[in-house]
C-alpha cells in the first residue's frame, strides 16, 4: 500500500512525500490505521475529534474520491495507492 | 512561502502581537513606541484569531491558536519571539469522546491568575472552555460550561458561535466570565463546576424577547482591575456598563454614532476610560460615514468622544472585530488597533493622536500587547 502525502504534511511525516507500508486489504480506516503508526502527527490534520475525515480535505483511494466509495469504509486493495489532497474548498 | 523576519525585543519593548486570516504577526518598539518593526508572517496562509502572552514564572511565552481550513485547529508557542515554534504531534485541544463535537477554531487564549502561574484558559468554537494547569501542555474541556442546559439553545452568529471572551475577576479567585456569541455572558463562582448568565439589560434585537435571560451576542465584555465592580460590554446592537460585576447592566450609548459594534478596551489603570469603534450597523458592519473614528469615555459612558487625529475621515469603510482593540501598561497607555484592511494603528497618548505602525497585512482578527 502506497500512501501519497501533501506538501504541507511532509514536515510531519519526517519530510517523506510518499510512505509505503504492508497492508493485507480492508477499509480504509484500517488503511489508515497504518499511516499513523508511520506518522502519528498526521493523525490529527486528517480526522477531527469525530474520528470524520476533516471537511476540506480528499482521500482518493486508487484515483477514486473515497467520498463517493463509502468514505471511511471505503474498500482499500492490498496494493492500493491511496492520495491525500487538501481539497480546493480550503481556500 | 513568504520570507520570515524576526523581531529582536529587548527588556522594556512594547509588542503587539497580531492574528490575522492569514498568518500571524509581531510588532514591537522601545518604551516611546514612536518606531515599530514588523516581524512575520508566522503560519502563513492559517487563520490565528487568538494570540496572548505568557510572562508569568519568568516566562516569555507567546501562545497562538492557529487554524488551517484543510488540517484543523491547534495552540502553537514560542519562548523566543517567534523564532522557533511548537508544533504538537497531537491536537492540544480537542473535544473528548462523548461530546460529539469537533472543534471548529480557536477564539481567545488567557493566561490564568499570577497565583496559578501553569493555569490557562482557551475559547474554542463550537462555544466551550477549556483548561490548562501544566503551562498548557494539556488542555481539558470545562464540563460545568459544556453540560449547562441553556448550550443547545446557543445560537451561532454571523462569526460562528463562539466563546471569545474570558474574564478571570480579579479579586475572586474561583469566578470566572466568558462570554458567547450567540448566548451571552455566564459566570461561575465555584471554579467552573456550576455557570449561570449574566445579561440583565442587555438587549437582543433579533429576537421577540428583546431582554432574554440569556441567548445575546455579546461582543466584547472588559472587567476593571483596580474596580472589579466596573465592567463595560459591547454588544451587537447595546453599548452598557455594569457596577456590580454584570449582575445588571445600563445603557451608555451617549452620543455615539451607533451601539454596533465589536472590540472594546478599558483602561488598565482607570475604570473610567474605555475605547470602543462602532460601525454603522449589523447590516454594513462598517465605520459609520466613512470615518475611522475610535470613541473614548472618561467618565465611563457619559460622554464619548471622537479620536481622529491621524485617522481617515474619508472614504474610510473600515472593520475593527472583536478581539482587535487593546491597550498596552505603558504611562502614557498606548491603544491599538487593526482593521480587515491589513492595518495595524496605534496611539501613545490613550488615543489623543493615531499613526499607522503597519500595513498590508491580511485582515487583522485579533491584536494583543505585551510589554518584555
Amino acid at each position: 500500500m502506497l500512501f501519497l502525502i501533501p506538501g504541507a504534511l511532509r514536515p510531519l511525516a519526517g519530510q517523506r512525500s510518499e510512505i509505503r507500508a504492508p497492508f493485507g486489504g480492508g477499509s480504509l480506516a484500517q488503511a489508515l490505521d497504518v499511516l499513523w503508526k508511520e506518522a502519528p502527527a498526521l493523525r490529527d490534520r486528517v480526522l477531527t475529534e469525530l474520528d470524520q475525515v476533516r471537511p476540506h480535505i480528499n482521500v482518493f483511494v486508487d484515483g477514486c474520491n473515497a467520498r463517493d466509495a463509502g468514505g471511511l469504509t471505503a474498500p482499500v486493495a492490498p496494493d492500493a495507492e491511496i492520495v491525500l489532497l487538501p481539497a480546493v474548498s480550503g481556500g | 512561502m513568504p520570507n520570515v523576519r524576526h523581531i529582536s525585543p529587548k527588556p522594556g519593548d512594547t509588542l503587539v502581537l497580531v492574528g490575522t486570516m492569514k498568518g500571524a504577526f509581531l510588532l514591537r518598539a522601545n518604551a516611546d513606541r514612536s518606531k515599530w518593526d514588523v516581524g512575520g508572517p508566522y503560519f502563513p496562509g492559517h487563520a490565528v484569531y487568538a494570540m496572548a502572552c505568557d510572562s508569568r514564572e519568568g516566562r516569555r511565552r507567546i501562545w497562538a491558536g492557529v487554524n488551517s481550513m484543510h488540517w484543523g485547529g491547534m495552540l502553537h508557542a514560542t519562548d523566543d519571539f517567534a523564532r522557533n515554534w511548537t508544533n504538537p504531534v497531537a491536537a492540544n485541544v480537542k473535544f473528548p469522546q462523548g461530546t460529539d463535537a469537533a472543534l471548529k477554531q480557536i477564539w481567545q487564549i488567557a493566561p490564568g491568575r499570577a497565583s496559578e502561574p501553569d493555569t490557562l484558559y482557551c475559547g474554542v468554537e463550537p462555544a466551550a472552555l477549556f483548561v490548562s494547569h501544566d503551562a498548557g501542555e494539556t488542555w481539558s474541556l470545562v464540563e460545568g460550561l459544556w453540560n449547562h442546559p441553556q448550550r443547545p439553545k446557543w445560537q451561532p452568529g454571523g462569526g460562528g458561535l463562539c466563546l471569545h471572551t474570558i474574564l478571570l475577576d480579579p479579586e475572586r479567585p474561583a469566578t470566572i466570565r466568558v462570554a458567547i456569541s450567540t448566548g451571552g455572558m455566564y459566570v461561575t463562582e465555584d471554579g467552573g463546576v456550576t455557570w449561570r448568565p449574566s445579561n440583565s439589560g442587555v438587549r437582543a434585537q433579533f429576537l421577540p424577547d428583546k431582554y432574554p435571560e440569556f441567548g445575546q451576542c455579546v461582543h466584547k465584555v472588559v472587567q476593571s482591575k483596580q474596580r472589579p465592580a466596573r465592567m463595560f460590554l459591547q454588544n451587537h446592537w447595546g453599548l452598557y456598563r455594569s457596577d456590580d460585576r454584570g449582575e445588571t447592566w445600563t445603557d451608555v450609548a451617549n452620543g455615539v454614532p451607533s451601539d454596533f459594534g465589536f472590540p472594546m478596551a478599558l483602561h488598565p489603570g482607570n475604570a473610567d476610560i474605555a475605547w470602543i469603534v462602532p460601525l454603522e450597523s449589523d447590516e454594513f458592519r462598517c465605520t459609520p460615514e466613512g470615518k475611522l473614528r475610535v470613541y473614548r469615555t472618561r467618565d465611563a459612558g457619559a460622554h464619548w468622544d471622537a479620536l481622529t487625529s491621524g485617522l481617515p475621515q474619508d472614504r474610510a469603510y473600515e472593520t475593527v472585530l472583536r478581539d482587535g482593540l487593546t491597550v498596552d501598561t505603558q504611562s502614557p497607555v498606548g491603544v491599538y488597533f487593526g482593521t480587515r484592511s491589513g492595518k495595524i494603528f496605534g496611539s501613545a497618548d490613550e488615543g489623543d493622536t493615531w499613526w499607522v505602525l503597519a500595513d498590508g497585512l491580511p485582515p487583522v482578527i485579533a491584536v494583543k500587547t505585551a510589554i518584555v
